[in-house]
């Protein structure tokens, strides 16, 4: 069957031990992690998990309810590419002598709208920030020019199109629901 | 300015366990618990606790307690070794939605990820087997996790939870202050029912010509035996069960045609792939029910009753899902529900059943000649309690048997280890059987395998004078992996056949009675020495070594090629 890149975003409590209560989830059904991100979510408390993984949609479903399922996740959602804004961040290391001697220095920053962080008589460092096709197209040029150093890339961020995060309605439901 | 008394945590922890309403508890000290233990020792006016002889039987005790009287069963045992062996309760637990509160004790904060002695990571290690694993490091949080503990083990579709709690979280000084949980907000236990849900699935039955209802353990956790029994006679709807679902309806009431699945009976499955509705209530379509998926109830539209989303078209596409509490799920479909007949349909079971009772139950259940057999054993015994015991079995033949053979009048009386299928969880679920519904008999089935897995229990119902009625089916093999290898691996036994010790012998050694039975002409007498008083007693009969399980659906085989009783070839 096709397999289609999903991107799982999770909503939790803040509390010891939920990274681990979600990736068995994965584990037990023999599922790769393609891209993973952890940060605080713009409610206060509550973090926000983004995976993404190649699936059908089928079992991507069946995940995220079983996600949904522990007692501290809030609501586990996902989606695919269209229905998000999403980024990537890559940093890449090369020598300095071989990024002068290329000789297009210029070129290559309005090409990839590269920023430099860093830069000594050793090394540069160069920050790109896209989706995960155009960092890996601006790495396999580099190492095939002058070469790559150390390469990193963050996981997925997204954001959905629509106007507020999808957990305040559900928390204001369960507030007035409840009166807690 | 009033400053309230400070008590010591374990102290905190016994008081909060009180004021849940615990009364029994099942465990075991050691080192990293021995301060709640010893607070224990102040309540023991307050508190029934059972000194089990392994802490894996402390929880299958918990189970049995928590099934037959639908409190949350406890468990109170130390860290390492302990927890781990706690394990298998847990995961089965899990798997079967048993309500339980398993309490471990853990080395000192200070000590904690240094390998210390007895140190292990029982959250992390039960953390996939439970509904909630939670470690308590500071004494003032042992109220809020007690509560929450209860909360969530018994809420919703029920389950296990882990409490880890460190010893020094046990001797430091705390005020207590108990308030109950009654919401988590990450955690909504039973969805709000959806009236276009139950509009749905009430338009489907009432379209439906050829109904089929298929009964899970939800219709017993929920409570829902009556509105279910008013809804399958409302519209005169056949229905089945799971394992787990046995005793949800009574064994004679007309419309209940039997038992679902792998050993269940012919009817049932064959009716599965027949029937154009087919309602599923508090039910998981486990592979045992099942079979082949691509071959089950391809021709019916599926009505799904269940609290659990997850368990929506996780194996079985459901075309009309409803979600909530089965009690009121139903209570809120009846009114919808048309009188029906379906006299046809419910007449077309007859010559299923008539074939599987000249075929099978005849010879398995009332056999004149030849070695005494499973079923018969398991007949007499229901008989003679009038079909009103609770039954508890271990695994394997003797469980498939009992579950075929054994007869209910009353709901929450079956205790069996389904979903993960624990040998061993016989003895010690029966004790907790007993110690939950102390006044009805508890007839415990166990192959002479199982019953040596968890033997050493014997002590705790000689201690507690726990009156359990242990048959062992004795045929000195492992059974159904015997029954396996003779029907797909050649017959070659290995390693199944079992030199088993003198039964009656062992029990002797506890001071618990019993006879061993060998003549068919010996049977009756036996059983009704063993029901004439409220005593523990061990009953072995030794039964046809090469008995099989029949009907059976092998592994990946359609409900519709449920064989009766030839070989595969």
């Amino acid at each position: 069957m096709e397999k289609t890149l999903y991107t799982i975003t999770i909503f939790s409590e803040n509390t010891v031990g939920l990274l681990g209560q979600i990736t068995i989830i994965f584990t037990r059904r023999g599922l790769n992690i393609e891209t993973l991100s952890v940060s605080p979510s713009a409610i206060k408390g509550i973090h926000k998990f983004t995976v993404t993984l190649y699936s059908t949609e089928e079992v991507v479903r069946k995940v995220v309810q079983q996600i949904d399922k522990r007692i501290d996740i809030l609501k586990s959602y996902y989606n695919t590419d269209e229905e998000l804004v999403f980024q990537e961040i890559a940093l890449y290391k090369v020598a300095t002598e071989k990024f002068l001697e290329k000789g297009s220095v210029e070129e290559l920053i309005r090409k990839y709208h590269v920023r430099i962080l860093e830069m000594n008589n050793d090394f540069v460092v160069l920050q790109k920030a896209g989706h995960y096709d155009e960092t890996q197209k601006m790495f396999d040029e580099l190492s095939e020019t002058i070469g790559v150093l150390q390469f990193i890339r963050s996981g997925r961020v997204a954001i959905t199109r629509s106007k507020v995060e999808r957990l305040s309605d559900m928390l204001s439901g369960i507030q007035e629901k409840f009166g807690k | 300015m009033e400053t309230k008394t400070k008590i010591t945590g374990a102290e905190a922890f016994i008081r909060s366990l009180l004021s849940e309403g615990v009364d029994t508890i099942f465990g075991y000290p050691g080192g990293a618990i021995m301060p709640v233990f010893d607070a224990l020792y102040d309540f023991d006016k307050h508190v029934n606790h059972i000194l089990t002889r392994h802490e894996q039987g402390a929880t299958h005790a918990a189970q049995g307690y928590a099934r037959v009287s639908g409190k949350v069963g406890v468990c109170l045992i130390t860290s390492g070794p302990a927890a781990t062996n706690a394990v298998t309760g847990i995961s089965d637990a899990m798997l079967d939605s048993t309500p339980m509160v398993v309490v471990t004790g853990q080395v000192g904060t200070a000590l904690l990820g240094t390998d210390a002695f007895q140190e292990i990571d029982v959250v992390g290690i039960t953390q996939p087997v439970t509904k909630w694993a939670y470690q308590i490091r500071k004494a003032e949080d042992i109220a809020w996790a007690v509560a929450r503990a209860f909360y969530i083990a018994r809420s919703g579709r029920p389950g296990p939870v882990v409490l880890d709690i460190t010893k020094s979280a046990q001797f430091e000084k705390v005020e207590f202050d108990y308030k109950p949980c009654t919401f988590i907000r990450s955690y909504l236990p039973i969805p709000e029912i959806n009236p276009a849900q139950i509009e749905e699935a009430a338009r489907l039955i009432n379209q439906a010509k050829k109904p089929f209802a298929l009964v899970g353990q939800g219709v017993v956790l929920s409570g829902a035996e009556k509105e279910l029994k008013t809804l399958l006679e409302k519209a005169n709807i056949p229905a089945a069960w799971t394992l787990l679902g046995a005793s949800a309806m009574a064994s004679d009431f007309p419309l209940n045609k039997g038992f679902l699945g792998m050993h269940g009976n012919v009817g049932p499955n064959i009716k599965t792939n027949e029937c154009d509705v087919l309602i599923a209530i508090g039910m998981r379509f486990d592979d045992r029910v099942t079979g082949d998926l691509s071959r089950y109830a391809k021709q019916a539209k599926i009505i799904h009753f269940d609290i659990d989303i997850s368990e929506i078209s996780k194996n079985v596409k459901a075309d009309a899902p409803v979600l909530g509490n089965a009690k009121e799920t139903l209570a809120a479909i009846i009114d919808k529900i048309q009188p029906a007949k379906h006299t046809e349909w419910i007449e077309s079971f007859n010559e299923y059943d008539d074939r599987e009772f000249e075929k099978i139950i005849l010879k398995e259940v009332y056999p004149t000649t030849g070695e005494i057999t499973m079923g018969e054993v398991i007949h007499k015994v229901t008989e003679a309690t009038n079909n009103k015991a609770i039954l508890v079995t271990d695994v394997g033949q003797n469980q498939m048997m009992a579950a075929r053979y054994f007869k209910f009048t009353e709901t929450r009386s079956m205790v069996t280890s389904g979903g993960l299928g624990t040998m061993g969880f016989g003895i010690p679920a029966a004790m907790g059987a007993k110690m939950g519904a102390p006044e009805r008999t508890v007839c415990m089935f166990s192959g002479d395998g199982g019953f040596q897995m968890t033997i050493q229990e014997l002590g705790t119902i000689m201690q507690e004078q726990i009156g359990v009625k242990m048959i062992i089916l004795n045929n000195h093999f492992l059974g159904m992996v015997r029954q396996w290898q003779e029907m797909f691996f050649e017959e070659r036994y290995s390693f199944t056949k079992m030199q088993n010790p003198d039964f009656i012998a062992i029990a002797k050694a506890y001071k618990i009675d019993g006879t061993e039975v060998h003549e068919r002409e010996n049977l009756d007498a036996a059983i009704a020495d063993m029901l004439k008083d409220d005593k523990p007693y061990l009953l072995v009969v030794d039964v046809e070594m090469n008995g099989m399980v029949y009907p059976m659906i092998p592994t990946g085989a359609s409900v519709s090629d449920i064989l009766l009783e030839t070989k595969i070839n």
